[in-house]
């Protein structure tokens, strides 16, 4: 796929280990075509564990935050992954292959981690953990002309595919797992193929859309995108120093499902206090950007951080998600930035910024 | 990408435009690709005076915010002023009508301005980027 890019002109950047394309024209455009026509990810950075055998969704059930073992096979579901002391380790989306098969995506990141904890979670239960990184490359069709774009090329029946739902089918006569998942807010769909037929789906995915407006997106339009969707970055808002419920994401904690799960006892401990801090959003009176680690201010006194800030071109103004004290009174006080040296007004915003109109 | 043979070039990819005594300044094409959409750009108030190879405002996209170097000595007389309600003219016309600031440069004694020595011709600049990948 990096000869690909690179002839189609990308600025390419290094993460993870990964030489991955961050923008191919103006990251603008590629965000606003996602919002209102389509856009081609390629995510292969990310990673793919799978967790196979009898035992594979109590292994799962013990080893995350999520009740996997009671997701119906083809459903997929957005978990996450704690320490013993309720910090989370990663986000992420598990997908139910089958009665016994179940594959785990991780971010790029964090997936030697991942890898090594599920392995070791799951030694005490009949189930195997692979990584299958290298065995996938992975393509995201994002946007509301997604459907009918990938429609034409797969064997799948993709309007009768729910969200957070996956198949096997083929694209563009590859065989592929295909899920209606994804990470900018939009509907859209996930191809898992083989590293093989990568360049192949992906060509037929750009023939099939242009017509469309589908354009291929960098890694810089999918943050603004997650950004708006009011999505967490794992080393952003969620890290091992942070819990679900801070990050205003405590559904995803199942203390109903039976049994033990590493982070149980710590996780319940956190759930039943108030949250030392909260998670909220922030529009920026300026064309500054609020950039991750700069302060928030109220009436003048830092009483948070900044974890993401972009411009927003949905809101044409820059937004951010930042992590307030509890003891901040933010509902009263007058809110601002502190953006290198000088304090740019900011106001309180419900996240996400932006949901699309079903 | 083609960058302006009459114009000269710096090593931190600003372009000047000598006119007499007076400097046009701007970022190439080459620094509009890599920092990606600009959304702001913060530039020296007329009368400021600015030193070459100083930071002396702020050039900020999407993903970064860069210092903006003087490339040359002397008196700040002029700022683009649309670039307040537009910045994406950095991206779209960085030569033209994406140009930054202007600059009255001391005179070498010869009737031009005084330059430094180490602004480098546009061949000179691709090679720099070239090698940059």
């Amino acid at each position: 796929m990096f000869a690909e890019h690179v002839r189609l002109g990308a600025v390419m950047t290094s993460f993870a280990g990964w030489q991955m394309p961050l923008r191919y024209g103006s990251e603008t455009a590629e965000h606003q075509a996602v919002r209102h026509a389509a856009g081609l990810f390629d995510l292969s950075h990310m990673g793919e564990i799978l967790v196979r055998g009898p035992g594979a969704g109590a292994a799962l059930d013990y080893a995350l935050t999520g009740y996997l073992s009671v997701v119906p096979p083809g459903r997929a579901r957005y978990t996450m992954i704690c320490a013993a002391d309720g910090g989370v380790l990663d986000d992420l989306v598990v997908y139910r292959q089958g009665e016994q098969e179940y594959l785990v995506i991780a971010n790029a990141s964090n997936t030697s981690v991942v890898l090594s904890e599920l392995r070791s979670r799951a030694s005490g239960f009949d189930a195997s953990v692979t990584d299958a990184t290298d065995d996938y490359a992975l393509i995201a069709v994002q946007g509301p002309a997604a459907a009918g774009i990938l429609g034409g090329l797969t064997d799948l029946d993709l309007g009768a595919m729910k969200y957070y739902a996956g198949a096997f089918g083929s694209v563009a006569g590859a065989p592929a797992w295909v899920a209606r998942t994804g990470y900018t807010g939009e509907d859209g769909f996930e191809v898992f193929g083989r590293p093989a037929d990568a360049v192949a789906i992906w060509d037929a995915v750009v023939s099939e859309g242009a017509p469309a407006g589908l354009v291929p997106a960098g890694l810089a339009a999918r943050d603004t995108l997650r950004l708006e969707a009011g999505m967490p970055l794992y080393g952003n808002e969620l890290g091992p120093d942070m819990t679900p419920f801070e990050a205003g994401l405590g559904r995803v904690v199942k203390f109903d499902k039976p049994g033990d799960f590493v982070g149980r006892s710590a996780l319940a401990v956190v759930a039943a206090a108030e949250p030392a801090r909260r998670l909220v959003g922030l529009t920026i009176r300026s064309r500054r950007v609020a950039r991750h680690g700069y302060p928030v201010l109220a009436d003048g006194v830092v009483c948070g951080t900044v974890t993401s800030g972009a411009p927003s071109p949905t809101l044409g103004r820059p937004i951010a998600m930042a992590y307030l004290n509890a003891s901040a009174d933010a509902g009263d006080a007058v809110l601002a930035v502190g953006i290198r040296g000088e304090a740019v007004p900011a106001q309180l915003m419900d996240l996400p910024f932006y949901s699309r109109s079903r | 990408m083609s960058n302006p043979a009459e114009l000269r070039y710096t090593a931190e990819h600003e372009w000047v435009s000598v006119e007499g005594t007076l400097a046009s300044v701007g970022i190439t094409e080459y620094a509009a690709q890599q920092l990606g959409d600009v959304v702001y750009v913060s530039l020296p108030a007329p009368g400021t005076a600015v030193t070459a190879g100083e930071p002396c405002g702020e050039v900020e996209s999407v993903k970064s915010v860069s210092d903006l170097y003087s490339p040359v000595d002397g008196e700040v007389t002029e700022i683009n002023t649309e670039l307040e309600d537009d910045p994406s003219l950095v991206n779209a016309e960085p030569y033209t009508a994406g140009w930054m600031f202007r600059v009255r440069v001391a005179e070498d004694g010869n009737g031009d301005a005084a330059l430094p020595t180490d602004l480098l011709s546009a061949a000179e600049y691709e090679e720099l980027t070239k090698s940059a990948g």
